[in-house]
């Protein structure tokens, strides 16, 4: 579904990622994983297309997706939720989620009619935040939800999109274990739907989600298997895993 | 909508009680209020709904007033002809400058519209044939028929009046239309707008030129005001009080354009028009600096009022 091959990305001197080839196959759960600072962020930002690539291409479903911007990708059906909640907080929570159900349906220079009339899109954005266990805090305004609410709202607001590749930047950051809990539920949830590359840093949820786990560290690649064989993987122990998995 | 109503039905009643206690010569200081009153409006569209912070929104206020002054003394005086072009050359102007200027953002957008804005007011000036420094006088109103002059204080200041209506009329169905949905969301979080897939640029460019041709009807109503056009219509300092005005009426909200302008105008010609006795006795010529009082005003209502005067009266109604 998504094939990067030898993506690259300096800043001055210091190299954010380094020739990286991965491949997200349809269906899968596919996290990638790595110190801080290797280059996921970084990486994230080069597929959703907001930070330009020096090097490589993208495919999404067999097209060269390279040279398109973020929100073209987005209605080829790849979005993105961000480790640093980023939602629109002065809006409601079904304003938020509206508005994402809008962007990909029917145009939107549209000047003269009320969009508070649009049934549609309030209806389904109502769908979304049952799903994402907002369904009770619709007219909320989103700057005074929970820090673990505003965090389904973020995953939520890329859901609305009806992506067929999710992108998550580290959708338990910040989260307490009950909160992480009902994130992983809703990740099981949508994965029959979506496929989905997740970076996270909680490895309890890594290997509870994952079909498949590539390993970034300063920027390259060193290893992508199934979770058994990254947890084998003697390279990665010495990189990264080694404290939390003798742990 | 019913308090907008109201605010009509008074402001229509206006010239009539001006005839009768014969103050005529407020209706054409009402009429000019409210020419104002529709470039601030403009500008609130891309400042306050936008978050486009333009520092240049004279050069589509004078370029309008230019295009129907320049077609005026060329010969063509029909309102019919003229005033659409005045609003397609704004429009115009402000898809050019736009789509230049919004590449950039925060104070770089600032300083860049206005230098846009101020190489218009340059070239206008360099315009010996048209007036050059001294600007630009007309032969009279625009014509709406062969011998039909918008001559005459009353039928020019209902026009006006409608305009404005309709252009605040316009300006709410915007503002909560889709399009209107997709603005505020970007002045929110413009990231995340994109991200959600709305291409960002063309909507910002878009509101950029919406703004830019109803300041191009306001330009060509100011030029028909007094007949006369002046290349200060087109200078930053310009720019700066419709930005004032917005400020003071409220950033982003429906009436904010209307009441700054209403407020700003108003306190100058009130300065300049009533001598205060214990002001005079401390600062005989204070008069000559209104420019000084009025900013002392400002600053007073600003502080009071961070979230301009309009803020007042929202506030009031949740309270």
């Amino acid at each position: 579904m998504l094939e990067l091959r030898g993506i690259s990305k300096r800043f001055g001197g210091v190299v954010a990622t380094d020739d990286v080839t991965l491949e997200v196959t349809k269906g899968e759960v596919h996290a990638l994983i790595g110190p801080n600072g290797a280059g996921k962020t970084t990486l994230i930002a080069q597929i959703s297309g907001v930070l330009p690539i020096d090097a490589g291409r993208i495919l999404f479903n067999g097209v060269d997706v390279t040279q398109l911007r973020t929100h073209a990708r987005v209605a080829a059906g790849l979005a993105r939720s961000y480790q640093i909640t980023s939602i629109f907080r002065r809006f409601t929570v079904l304003d938020n989620l509206a508005l994402a159900v809008q962007a990909r349906s029917g145009s939107s220079f549209s000047f003269w009619r009320p969009v508070s009339a649009e049934r549609a899109l309030y209806d389904e954005a109502a769908l979304i935040a049952n799903e994402i266990g907002l369904g009770e805090r619709l007219d909320v305004v989103s700057s005074s939800l929970a820090h673990g609410e505003q965090r389904a709202l973020e995953v939520g607001l890329a859901l609305a999109t009806r992506p067929q590749l999710l992108l998550l930047d580290e959708p338990m950051a910040g989260m307490g274990p009950q909160e992480s809990q009902a994130m992983i539920a809703l990740i099981e949830k949508m994965r029959s739907r979506v496929t989905v590359l997740l970076v996270e840093h909680d490895m309890d949820a890594v290997f509870r989600l994952a079909s498949r786990i590539s390993v970034l560290v300063n920027g390259r690649l060193i290893a992508t298997g199934a979770p058994a064989q990254i947890r084998a993987d003697a390279e990665v122990r010495k990189a990264y895993l080694g404290e939390e998995i003798a742990a | 909508m019913k308090r907008a109503i109201a605010v009509f039905v008074l402001l229509a009643l206006f010239p009539l009680a001006m005839q009768a206690v014969d103050g005529m010569f407020y209706v054409s200081l009402a009429s000019r209020i409210l020419i104002y009153a529709i470039a601030a409006t403009s500008l609130n569209l891309v400042l306050g709904y936008g978050g486009m912070v333009s520092f240049g929104h004279a050069a589509f206020f004078g370029a309008g007033a230019f295009v129907v002054g320049i077609l005026a003394v060329e010969g063509v005086r029909s309102a019919w002809i003229a005033w659409p072009a005045a609003i397609a050359v704004a429009a115009l102007a402000a898809l050019v400058i736009g789509a230049m200027s919004l590449r950039t953002r925060g104070v770089y957008f600032i300083m860049i519209t206005l230098a846009f804005a101020q190489m218009i007011y340059y070239i206008f000036v360099s315009l010996k044939s048209y007036g050059g420094d001294d600007g630009l006088s007309m032969p009279g109103r625009s014509t709406v028929a062969a011998d039909v002059t918008l001559s005459g204080d009353f039928l020019w200041y209902y026009l006006v009046l409608a305009l404005l209506a309709l252009v605040l009329y316009a300006l709410h169905r915007l503002v909560h239309s889709r399009f209107g949905r997709v603005i505020d969301a970007i002045r929110e979080n413009e990231a995340r707008a994109e991200a959600i897939g709305f291409p960002v640029y063309r909507y910002k460019l878009l509101c950029f030129v919406i703004a830019g041709a109803i300041a191009g009807l306001a330009g060509a109503l100011i030029a028909n005001q007094s007949s006369y056009v002046s290349p200060s219509l087109l200078h930053w300092i310009q720019s700066g009080t419709l930005m004032i005005m917005v400020i003071l009426g409220g950033v982003g909200t429906l009436w904010g354009g209307v009441i700054g302008a209403a407020v700003l105008l108003g306190l100058e010609h009130l300065i300049a028009d009533y001598r205060i006795g214990w002001l005079a006795s401390l600062a005989p010529n204070y008069q000559d600096h209104a420019g000084l009082a009025v900013g002392a005003v400002l600053l007073i209502i600003v502080m009071l009022a961070p979230e301009g005067i309009a803020g007042l009266f929202r506030r009031r109604r949740h309270a």
